[in-house]
């Protein structure tokens, strides 16, 4: 493989990577957006949607119905570990984030880190230590451009995501409910006042930002084959470094930043010694948090803070 | 009420019920019924047992405005005792412990104790200073690292080493601090959590120093010298810290120095500016803190705290290796911190023993111990954020605050 093609085919991985990266950026960007908090379980909701996939897809292949109906089953696999996967954020908000809205920043971040780790090793008692192998669906025959080779499961992933993020800004920008949410970010107080429910918009908020993540979820596990109950860690940290990246609560943001991170990614662990990749990440990450907190496209701090 | 309640219940069990069947019962490919009823059986029963408990509650006459509760009887019952009796009781029955015991028992509580003193470092920054740091327990492996390093490589002694380690953790500190001082609570847990991992993947990559993975073995115990006559006069001899129970007063020493210290720290006019810090920090400045300072310090001395508790934990191993030094231990440290109550020395004090000790023993439920310090978290922060003993100032703030509003 020459040099073009190879810089190719790493570009190729890196969109990939970086639409995955975006997708669990925009749960977090979300839920910052509107509540101010991190979401620290949003690593385990991704891996809890992932979960719920091999699930749903080794229960349809036993019944043969992912070769005979290859779309319709991935409707359901998606859509199940999707909806799933928002009736536990809603869980979590509920439990972990409702009670401490008016209490310190603090309590609120620690009980939310302590939902993590539940969630995290009741996944590992529930689903065990070792790997879960995903089913292949895809193959590795793809497209070929210039010497770099597409798989459709790439393909697939990538328009299924750029899909998911054009819905969700649509959602945002064109619908009432997508209205409510931007007047709860901007000032809860207010949009309280002019007759928006705001538990109702803070529930839809961890419904859709979780389910993004679950879809993402699902994409890991169909690329890499496999899906660990640890797994969302390293995956939160890297998207919440694109979540900062792109500025957080910009959701065009969290898109950019993802694709930066993948790219980042990609390029490291092509040209240099692929171990410190995760270092560069969080490098990056602590970088820009430094120098520069608001982001690509975020807005400025003062005018988050006020 | 009752109806509410009861309402309530049913819906939580519908919801619990969605979220457990398939995760819990599809471990395999074929449905297991059994373990999915056993767990919501455990879930809806706890969620059962709140209920009365709440409906217990409420049945009870109202409290006088002036009732105590039993907790609180107890403490004052304790406080009247003289503090001499008190902790001297203590100090007594930890020190004669090991004589006692066997041990696998005096393991667990050299175990308890190493943790007590990572609690009471990381106190200084979550509790006092409020910051939450969440990579803490890379300063234990710097520590750690540090002693081992220098003892296999250039042959220094641990009481040697140990000085250079604390140093260095908290030079550490300082670094990690430094970025983060401007930074709201949520990002600098992040950007700690990204700092914590950096240290661990560079003690597991940098092979040619650290070994990697495979960790460092064989170091030097630590040693008490101490004169004796023989002839040809005075020498000195040398007594390794190696048995159990010598290790045991060890860490027991440091454990009551760092006790000792938090202690002062809080009291003194550092700890009035940490806590002015967690309060508010823009207060804080502009009364004259000089927050930046204040804050690079709570990290320092947390993470040299820890860095004492590293270079005991690698002497008394005389091994390490990375992966003693995961995020879920920084998270244990954590929880220990909550559960005992941020700020609070004897809290910390009981919350590391009951923390660390109670998993073993209930060792059947060993594989339950981070399902349930996770729970422990949240559950405290929301029914308890003052954490099982509160500390006395944290304490009187929330009853005033309460009163405010």
């Amino acid at each position: 493989m020459d040099t073009s093609s190879f810089i190719l085919q790493q570009i190729v991985n890196a969109i990939f990577l970086g639409s995955i990266y975006a997708l669990i950026a925009l749960g977090y960007t979300m839920v910052y957006g509107i509540i101010e908090l991190i979401n620290f379980a949003h690593g385990e909701l991704f891996t809890a949607g992932a979960f719920i996939g091999v699930i749903v897809l080794t229960g349809l292949q036993s019944f043969g119905f992912v070769e005979s109906h290859f779309v319709i089953s991935m409707f359901i696999v998606f859509g199940l570990a999707m909806a799933y996967v928002a009736v536990l954020g809603v869980a979590v908000e509920h439990v972990a984030y409702k009670p401490l809205r008016d209490s310190s920043r603090l309590a609120a971040l620690l009980s939310a880190l302590g939902m993590s780790i539940f969630l995290s090793n009741g996944m590992m008692l529930s689903q065990g230590v070792s790997d879960r192998a995903y089913p292949p669906v895809f193959g590795v025959e793809g497209i070929n451009i210039g010497g770099a080779i597409i798989t459709n499961g790439q393909i697939f992933i990538v328009l299924l995501a750029v899909a998911m993020m054009i819905a969700l800004q649509l959602f945002v920008h064109r619908t009432r409910l997508g209205k409510a949410m931007r007047a709860t970010a901007q000032n809860r107080t207010m949009a309280r006042m002019l007759g928006i429910d705001i538990d109702q918009t803070i529930r839809i908020t961890f419904m859709i930002g979780p389910a993004l993540g679950a879809a993402a979820g699902v994409m890991v596990g169909l690329h890499y084959g496999a899906v660990r109950f640890d797994m969302g860690f390293i995956f939160m940290i890297k998207a919440f470094a694109a979540a900062i990246l792109g500025g957080i609560g910009s959701i065009p943001g969290a898109m950019i930043g993802g694709l930066i991170i993948g790219g980042i990614e990609v390029f490291w662990a092509a040209f240099l010694p692929s171990a410190w990749k995760d270092v560069t990440t969080f490098t990056v990450l602590i970088l820009v948090l430094y120098l520069k907190p608001s982001g690509l496209l975020g807005e400025s701090e003062s005018e988050v803070r006020v | 009420m009752v109806r509410q309640e009861l309402k309530k219940l049913v819906i939580y069990s519908f919801f619990l019920a969605i979220i457990i069947t398939p995760m819990v019962g599809f471990k395999n490919a074929d449905f297991d019924a059994v373990r999915v009823l056993q767990t919501l059986a455990v879930l809806i029963g706890i969620l059962v047992l709140n209920l009365i408990v709440k409906l217990v509650r409420s049945k009870r006459p109202q409290r006088a405005p002036g009732y105590k509760a039993w907790t609180e009887r107890a403490r004052e019952r304790i406080e009247l005792i003289p503090k001499l009796y008190t902790l001297g009781g203590l100090i007594l029955i930890t020190a004669v412990f090991p004589v006692f015991a066997d041990n696998y028992m005096i393991d667990v509580a050299i175990t308890c104790l190493i943790y007590i003193t990572l609690g009471l470092g990381l106190n200084i920054v979550v509790g006092l200073c409020g910051l939450l740091d969440l990579g803490y327990i890379a300063f234990y492996a710097v520590g750690a690292y540090t002693y081992s390093l220098l003892n296999l490589k250039l042959g220094l002694s641990f009481w040697a080493a140990l000085p250079i380690g604390v140093v260095l953790g908290m030079t550490c500190g300082c670094i990690i601090g430094y970025p983060t001082l401007k930074m709201r609570g949520d990002y600098l847990a992040i950007v700690t959590l990204g700092f914590g991992e950096i240290i661990r993947l560079v003690l597991n990559n940098w092979d040619s120093l650290t070994a990697g993975p495979n960790g460092l073995f064989g170091m030097q115990r630590a040693a008490l010298y101490y004169p004796t006559i023989q002839e040809g006069g005075l020498n000195w001899a040398i007594y390794n810290i190696k048995s159990l129970p010598s290790l045991y007063y060890f860490i027991y020493v440091i454990v009551i120095l760092t006790i000792i210290g938090v202690r002062r720290l809080d009291n003194s006019r550092i700890g009035r500016a940490w806590v002015a810090i967690r309060e508010d920090e823009t207060a804080a400045e502009l009364s004259g803190v000089p927050t930046t300072w204040i804050k690079l310090l709570a990290y320092a001395l947390g993470a040299g705290f820890a860095s004492v508790a590293g270079a005991f934990f690698a002497a008394k191993l005389s091994y390490t290796n990375p992966n003693f030094f995961l995020f879920m231990e920084s998270c244990i440290v954590l929880c220990i911190v909550v559960l005992g109550g941020v700020g609070s020395i004897p809290g910390i004090v009981v919350a590391g023993i009951v923390l660390i000790a109670a998993p073993e023993i209930f060792r059947g439920l060993e594989s339950y111990r981070m399902l349930a310090f996770g729970a422990i978290m949240t559950i405290m922060m929301i029914l308890k954020p003052e954490g099982l003993i509160p500390a006395k100032r944290l304490k009187r703030e929330l009853v005033e605050t309460q009163a405010n509003e």
